[in-house]
């Protein structure tokens, strides 16, 4: 042998076999084309995207935005997939944190933390997320009606029609951009602090916890002209902000399996740094806890990173068990517009366009993030 | 993969519960916690609760659970609509499944032969009972199975179905021709980034519409194919980890020896991949056991569908916990002993591997 790599030379039989499939796969789609065409006249249903401008007439549970029944499929569409969205982005946010509670309690010295980490884990890993989702459902809807609702500090109420909070009295677009100023400003903070993740996470949490606490600060003086609190008057309350029962229940059921899973990859993430890192800090002199805040979690969080991107993707997939207790997430109102309106190959291509989009954005996010942490921790 | 690096968990007890006195603390708040919470639920399951069978009316006024719904409606919860005086065969059916599920848990089984073996036998018999006319009984048709039975059946039919299927697409997938390795790899990655319910609701629902009509079958046929599809498109990612496994040597050590491209995969590759790639499957197997629970959004009558039936009626409307508790509590014997099994191996084989 002379050269180095031998070169393949194109074999025919490869080119038979390749082009044999490739007819195969296009005689399908043709065919599956053809069919449709027949079976859809047949229905006396015109394909196109013409439906997209005709107005709806039907209801349903929860958007964000201003919505009426006479609006076009096009806006109600999009109004399912900022639903989809929103719930997808909170019960991720919840479920890390609670899942980095859970994984670093279920790696923690202390028995008793240790054994309730591994109950809360054993419990709601093992239960299929739809019959958790329906159990939490069926409990809040058997709940006392807002007359009797369940109070937390007079702040929060739970009844059979929701959950009531207290919110910032401002129009919706203000109360956006205070948001996203609260946010800006801690990133800002952050970046400030150069000194590893962990501090910029702490700081982080430090001031959400301050944010929050103004917030509550603020609205125990009563209803003032910033913050409004619920209350209830007559037979329903009025004031704060109502979160439906679908999406608590939605929240609770996606937070807690979602969490339960996190934990794990936590906990692996945490076990599968080098023992000889954290001797090596201990015999620095250094504290417990800035062993593990310095070494043990940075460390950890390399390992931690990937297999927590596949758990938010599968979160968010798994946001179309919604319509199972009338959540108005995308898959809902993609199957009810098909029901109503006969347009399903169309409706179906953009329920999966949606979350191919969906599901590859938040895969770049990912990526981003791990290569930020390559950097950051070499 | 290396030891776990907390070196704590052979500590003495003692130590590990009462170090220092925010940790006795933080133990006895725990400790207190947990305690009041197993008070609330055996009070709630067992003292306070009415066990007798018959009507509803003895349970309005307990404090606790009322198992007499379980006792008057498990057989719905379990069957669904089979017919009443059938329902032996049923169980015998379902015994069926759950004998080759732990069957093929022990190391013997472990040949590609004896488990394909094991599971048609195991599937047939199934099939055979519930089905009823291939063994001369009486015909029961698909569409009144339900509950457990239904959940099962869903089970079993898609791990056999999906198994051979995703090993087909990760030899497609590794395959020296370009069109089909890749083509294969944008269908795995096409169905891996929807979710199950938009593939299954895609073949109950659309498939209809691309098929002439002496193709579409029944429903829950295009279901289980489509959920097959959906777990061998993962399945056939985790065999792909086990190829790569693999050591590129052992291939030129079989094409130095003259064997046949396909003895060197049969011979050589497969049965290391499979034994790489067994905590994967495992799982795998466990997550769709898990996810057959998304069905009853399809409108196939599951464990989960049959559920909502039992207290669905008048008398038995409050009891929704009990029905729940129940289902939940069969999902979860299942799940988290098939789990543990799953982590017993990982460590058996990371212990071997070393």
């Amino acid at each position: 042998m002379t050269e180095p790599m031998p070169i393949r030379k194109t074999n025919p039989k490869d080119i038979l076999v390749q082009s044999v499939f490739l007819v195969i796969v296009v005689v399908l789609i043709a065919s599956a084309i053809a069919s449709a065409r027949t079976n859809l006249n047949a229905m006396g249903i015109s394909s196109g995207f013409g439906f997209l401008d005709r107005s709806t007439g039907w209801s349903y549970s929860f958007s964000l935005v201003e919505r009426s029944i006479d609006d076009p499929y096009r806006w109600t569409l999009f109004v399912g997939f900022l639903n989809t969205l929103f719930l997808g982005v909170i019960s991720i946010i919840l479920a890390t944190l609670l899942g980095f509670a859970v994984g670093a309690a279920r790696d923690a010295r202390n028995f008793a933390l240790n054994s309730m980490a591994t109950l809360f884990v054993q419990i709601f890993r093992n239960i299929p997320l739809i019959l958790q989702l329906v159990f939490w459902y069926a409990i809040l809807i058997h709940m006392p009606g807002p007359r009797q609702a369940m109070s937390f500090l007079d702040l929060a109420f739970l009844s059979n029609r929701g959950l009531y909070t207290p919110a910032l009295n401002l129009p919706p677009i203000a109360s956006l951009t205070a948001f996203a100023f609260a946010i800006g400003s801690i990133v800002v903070v952050a970046k400030a602090v150069q000194s590893g993740f962990a501090k910029r996470f702490l700081i982080w949490l430090a001031a959400n916890i301050l944010l929050l606490a103004a917030l509550v600060l603020f609205s125990g003086a009563g209803d003032s002209a910033v913050f409004s609190i619920p209350a209830l008057k007559g037979l329903r309350f009025t004031g704060g902000i109502t979160i439906p029962v679908e999406l608590v229940a939605m929240i609770i059921a996606i937070v807690l399996y979602g969490a339960a899973y996190i934990a794990e990859v936590v906990k692996g993430g945490l076990r599968a740094v080098p023992k000889g890192l954290i001797e090596a800090g201990r015999s620095l002199g250094l504290s417990e806890r800035t062993i593990w805040f310095k070494i043990t979690m940075p460390m950890a969080l390399r390992s931690i990173v990937p297999p927590l991107g596949n758990q938010w993707i599968f979160l968010m997939k798994a946001t179309t068990i919604g319509v199972a207790i009338g959540f108005s997430d995308l898959f809902m109102i993609v199957s009810t517009s098909i029901t109503q309106s006969g347009q399903t190959l169309e409706l179906i291509g953009i329920l999966m366009a949606a979350f191919l989009l969906i599901n590859f954005s938040l895969a770049q996010m990912i990526n981003l993030l791990n290569s930020r942490l390559q950097l950051v921790t070499n | 993969m290396s030891a776990p690096s907390s070196d704590w968990s052979f500590e003495p007890l003692k130590r590990r519960v009462f170090r220092s006195p925010s940790d006795t603390a933080l133990s006895l708040l725990i400790f207190a916690l947990l305690a009041y919470g197993l008070f609330v639920t055996v009070n709630w399951a067992f003292f306070n609760a009415v066990w007798s069978a018959g009507d509803a009316a003895l349970c309005s006024e307990a404090e606790g659970a009322c198992w007499s719904v379980i006792d008057a409606r498990h057989r719905l919860i379990l069957f669904g609509l089979y017919p009443y005086e059938l329902h032996w065969r049923s169980t015998l059916a379902c015994a069926a499944i759950i004998a080759t599920v732990v069957l093929s848990c022990l190391p013997f089984f472990w040949t590609t032969r004896r488990l394909t073996g094991l599971w048609i036998a195991g599937f047939g018999t199934y099939y055979a009972l519930m089905e009823g006319s291939m063994i001369g009984l009486q015909q029961v048709t698909t569409d009144q199975w339900g509950g457990l039975s239904l959940t099962l059946f869903l089970f079993s039919s898609v791990v056999l179905i999906g198994m051979p299927m995703g090993l087909g697409l990760a030899l497609a997938r590794r395959s020296r021709l370009p069109i089909i390795s890749r083509g294969v790899a944008v269908l795995i990655d096409f169905i891996r980034s929807l979710p199950l319910l938009t593939t299954l609701f895609t073949a109950a629902v659309v498939v209809p519409i691309l098929l002439p009509s002496w193709l579409q079958g029944d429903k829950i046929w295009r279901v289980i194919l489509a959920f097959s599809l959906f777990f061998a498109c993962y399945q056939a990612e985790v065999f792909r980890g086990g190829f790569q496994a693999v050591h590129k040597g052992q291939t030129e050590a079989g094409r130095a020896l003259g064997l046949r491209p396909w003895q060197i995969l049969s011979l050589v590759l497969l049965p290391q991949v499979f034994r790489h790639a067994l905590p994967g499957t495992i799982n795998m197997v466990v997550m769709t056991f898990k996810e057959t629970a998304i069905v009853i959004i399809i409108g196939l009558f599951d464990i989960l569908a049959s559920a909502n039936a039992a207290f669905g009626t008048g008398e038995w409307a409050p009891y929704y916990m009990e029905v729940y508790a129940f289902v939940g509590l069969i999902y979860w014997v299942f799940i988290f002993s098939l789990g543990q099994y799953g982590a017993y191996l990982e460590r058996r084989m990371a212990v071997v591997s070393h």
